[in-house]
């Protein structure tokens, strides 16, 4: 026995990903979503480079729709020493006011899908970090852990590079680029036990509280700002809840649960019959593989 | 409620499945996720359950264009834990592209799950799957013998299979290998043992993969060795060395050695982020700083200083190609091992091995999913160990250099001899000292372009001018090469490639010898002159690409040969029925239908001179 946990050889691994990363592309960056994943991705490159600095800047592509307190725990990260946080907005879908209550879909494709696009190429990175794990969604269990992406940002599944052993190919064409996925063989469950071990802060929304939520189409909805608007016959009502995962706050459906602490988490996910993607309204938007159709076009 | 700590007996098992839809292969992964509880109420509920029965099959298949065909094809990885271990499943097809993807996921894997159906018993394919994941490193197997509930769940059909494996493993070398009668449908032997067998004594499948030895484990007790990723260096007081320990274990105060270059020293401290480690094993990444100031950089090795690894730049290695276009022999490929990346050739290989029979078949080449043994030569000596000793040091992929696309896995045997005896010959008069008594900086002006785009009349002009300013030169032209030294070699791909490695070789020779080398030959693929490139020292390459269109080239026709290749009197001419790949950033561009030769030479000797 080496004594070696699990977790510290999924640890291991996801250090010598992001060290290859570096030492092979010329402008990596990492994606913050402010989520449990990206804290945990974080952590892992502090402790990759240590006691240097991230030789990367973070970059939270912003929809202006994320709860408050994701907000104060990413301005919190990013006055951290040693840390640059890039912030970008998609100037068109500010200016046209796209939001989640008018817009639907095309609130996630401008926002999100779009804004990604544009901050990458106006940084003009060659690998962006992302906190995706295979295990999230079906069409994930195929993803390599480093995937080429078109100069157009597009994924093709048939044309991916066989990953073999730990060496990753990180050559690229002009305009070509890579996203780098650290957490890849990762679980939901081995996300919280990390957190747990290696105290992580993060955002209180994954705790229980009680909270001011609608019911909306079978997702409990937080209203987290005036922004928020109610349906005809809907009301404000306080539950106890928390978020298995974040997001724009009128797209992310919160559960019951009285669970408030890392421990209580751990518990319940080993309960839990629900997938974390359940409370996501985007998974759904066009049908059952819109998540692949998602990723197609370029979305994390 | 007290936050509950991570279970401590909590480790790490890899392993993959190998079998075909047919084999129920899809339903028993399907079923281990399910009784392990890794499945979620509402990925059931979008799963349409014929009958109430869940489809477990249905429940794996991921992309939906695969869906739509009906086969897996490619590496999935599925993930589920019991209280005693983590498993990574590396789930292949068992269809075409099999032994592309069957090697990528048996390459992490600790131990194969082989699939076979209780009605059909071991069939050929079974054979082929056991074969390949004994190639690729993997010494556990498991025969899940599936299907039982079909047969009735009778022993006689279970012993048959189980009596033919027996035989092949025996003659293949296949020592450890336990069989379990499975049923994925009704979940018989996966988790629970089966109460409908109780013929059979053994253990269910999910208590075996929960038990068996973890092959990384034995590394821990093996020699140091720590593949340098990259060099921390945050302010002056810092030097740090990043790395996965490969093998074995170290703590301050240890003698390493630095290897190629096999400098010693002494490590001081070991970091894990901000912690400081008292020891750290095989499977960590870590930071070590040394004692002494050695030269250490991403692609060395740090190793315990008494049982060091060894380098060399020849070996002889499995080589399984992955990719459309075949295997040009003599053409250079990166290729990456550990945390190094070099140019390599590979040779024609020896044999090619019927995965099937183990046969040895003779081969030029190796196409998509092919198996060959070939020798490998790198351009500087890599520190490797034998595959069979360690996959981190002795695997490595071919990277195309045009496409980028990762095209083969290979897994050293050895080391050649002839690459460990024959040292480089250690010489007092060096090339410095060569191209000092000449007074000038050596170089090599590789002009490139279209047969009568005018290389060989701009090659002269470039010439004269320099023996007309005293310098010492030597032209090599691409006719007058092929008549003596190359006149064994004819017009095929892997000619033209071997024409320009051996110009190549006599170029570099003359550059050593102090000399100012032009040459002139049509050298079409990219990747030879970036291999001759990477001959050379940095900056002594100068690539001219004499450019004229094609038409204008033909037009000219100064040897006649546009209008014979036009006639089909001459086979493989470049332009015509073989390409030509243009320069993407030559170093000097000439515009050869606009501009004089005279022109051109002036301006190639203008940009030398002032190089020097």
């Amino acid at each position: 026995m080496t004594g070696l946990s699990y977790l510290d050889r999924l640890e291991a691994e996801s250090i010598h990903i992001l060290r290859e990363t570096v030492a092979e592309t010329k402008r990596p960056v990492m994606l913050y979503s402010i989520g449990k994943d990206s804290a945990v991705m974080l952590h892992l490159a502090k402790k990759a480079f240590a006691p240097a600095p991230l030789p990367f800047p973070l970059l939270h592509v912003d929809t202006s729709w994320k709860f408050k307190a994701m907000y104060a725990l990413r301005d919190k990260v990013a006055a951290e020493p040693g840390i640059r946080l890039i912030v970008h907005k998609n100037k068109e879908a500010e200016a046209k006011g796209i939001n989640p209550f008018d817009h639907g879909a095309l609130h996630t494709d401008l926002w999100k899908t779009e804004g990604l696009r544009q901050a990458l190429e106006a940084g003009q990175y060659d690998a962006a970090f992302g906190g995706a794990r295979r295990d999230e969604e079906k069409s994930r269990a195929k993803e390599r852990v480093v995937s080429v992406r078109s100069k157009s940002h597009r994924w093709d599944p048939r044309a991916q590079r066989p990953e073999l052993w730990s060496l990753f190919n990180f050559r690229l064409g002009a305009g070509e680029s890579v996203r780098v996925f650290p957490l890849s063989n990762w679980t939901e469950l081995d996300v919280w036990r990390y957190i747990l071990r290696e105290s992580i802060e993060v955002v209180p929304l994954y705790f229980a509280a009680d909270r001011s939520v609608v019911e909306r189409d079978g997702l409990i909805l937080m209203v987290d700002d005036e922004r928020f608007r109610l349906g005809e016959g809907e009301q404000v009502e306080t539950r106890r809840v928390r978020f298995r995962t974040l997001g724009c706050y009128p797209l992310t459906g919160a559960v019951e649960s009285g669970a408030a602490d890392l421990g209580a988490i751990i518990a319940e996910m080993e309960r839990s019959r629900d997938s974390e993607r359940q409370g996501r309204a985007i998974d759904k938007e066009g049908g059952a593989h819109a998540m692949e159709r998602k990723k197609l076009e370029g979305y994390f | 409620m007290a936050p509950k700590a991570e279970p401590a007996a909590e480790d790490l098992l890899r392993f993959i499945t190998c079998g075909s839809v047919d084999d129920g292969k899809s339903t028993l992964i399907g079923r281990l996720l399910y009784d392990s509880k890794s499945v979620f109420d509402d990925q059931l509920a979008e799963l349409g359950s014929a009958g109430g029965a869940i489809d477990f099959a249905s429940l794996v298949d991921g992309l939906s264009a695969e869906r739509e065909q009906g086969i897996t094809i490619d590496v999935a990885y599925r993930y589920f834990a019991t209280p005693k271990r983590k498993f990574i499943v590396a789930d292949t097809p068992g269809h075409e592209q099999y032994t592309r993807n069957m090697v990528t996921g048996a390459s992490t894997a600790d131990l194969a799950v082989l699939l076979v159906d209780a009605r059909k018993g071991v069939l050929t394919q079974t054979r082929r799957h056991s074969l390949l994941a004994k190639l690729v490193g993997i010494r556990r197997f498991v025969l899940a013998v599936t299907k039982m509930d079909l047969v009735d769940y009778d022993q006689a059909a279970f012993d048959a299979a189980v009596d033919d494996y027996r035989t092949f493993a025996g003659e293949a070398g296949i020592g450890e290998w336990l069989p379990i009668p499975v049923s994925g449908l009704n979940g018989d032997n996966v988790a629970e043992r089966s109460q409908a067998m109780p013929w059979y004594k053994g253990p269910s499948l999910i208590e075996h993969l929960e038990t068996v030895p973890l092959a990384g484990d034995a590394d821990a007790g093996r020699p140091l060795r720590l593949p340098v990723q990259s060099v921390v260096r945050p302010n002056q007081d810092f030097r740090g060395f990043a790395g996965l320990v490969a093998a074995g274990t170290v703590r301050p105060g240890d003698p390493v050695r630095v290897l190629p270059s096999g400098r010693a020293s002494t490590v001081r401290r070991i970091l894990l982020g901000e912690a400081e480690l008292a020891q750290a094993v095989a499977g960590q990444s870590v930071t070590l700083t040394l004692a002494d100031d050695v030269d250490c950089a991403r692609g060395d090795v740090i190793a315990a200083a008494g049982n060091p690894p060894q380098a060399a730049d020849q070996f002889e290695a499995d080589l399984v190609w992955m990719a459309e276009t075949e295997l040009v022999p003599g053409r250079g490929y990166w290729l990456k091992l550990g945390t190094r990346t070099v140019n390599a050739t590979v040779h024609a290989p020896k044999y090619a091995v019927n995965v099937n029979t183990q046969e040895h078949l003779a081969a030029k080449t190796l196409g998509l999913n092919d198996i060959g043994v070939v020798e490998v030569t790198t351009d500087d000596p890599i520190v490797f160990e034998p595959y069979t000793e360690s996959r981190a040091l002795g695997g490595f992929i071919l990277i195309d250099k045009l496409t980028n696309a990762t095209v083969a896995a290979g897994m050293i045997h050895f080391a050649l001899r002839r690459a460990q005896n024959i040292h480089w010959q250690h010489v007092d008069v060096s090339r410095e000292v060569h191209a000092a008594q000449k007074g000038q900086r050596p170089a090599v002006v590789w002009l490139t372009g279209l047969s009568g785009a005018g290389k060989s009349t701009i090659a002269n002009l470039v010439e004269k001018k320099l023996v007309a300013r005293r310098r010492h030169t030597f032209l090599l032209d691409g006719d007058n090469v092929r008549h003596g030294l190359n006149k064994d070699l004819g017009f095929t791909e892997a000619d033209r490639i071997e024409n320009i490695r051996r110009v190549g070789e006599v170029a570099k020779l003359m550059s050593d010898a102090g000399l100012i080398v032009i040459t002139a030959f049509i050298s079409p693929f990219r990747a030879e002159r970036d291999m001759v490139r990477s001959m050379m020292a940095e900056g002594e390459f100068i690539e001219v690409f004499v450019d004229v269109p094609l038409a204008v080239a033909e037009a000219r026709d100064t040897k006649g040969l546009y209008a014979k290749a036009r006639a089909g009197d001459l086979a493989n001419f470049t332009g015509i029925d073989s390409p030509y790949e243009p320069p993407e950033s030559p170093d000097i561009h000439i515009d050869a239908v606009t501009m004089s030769p005279e022109a051109a030479a002036d301006a190639i000797v203008e940009r030398l001179l002032a190089q020097a």
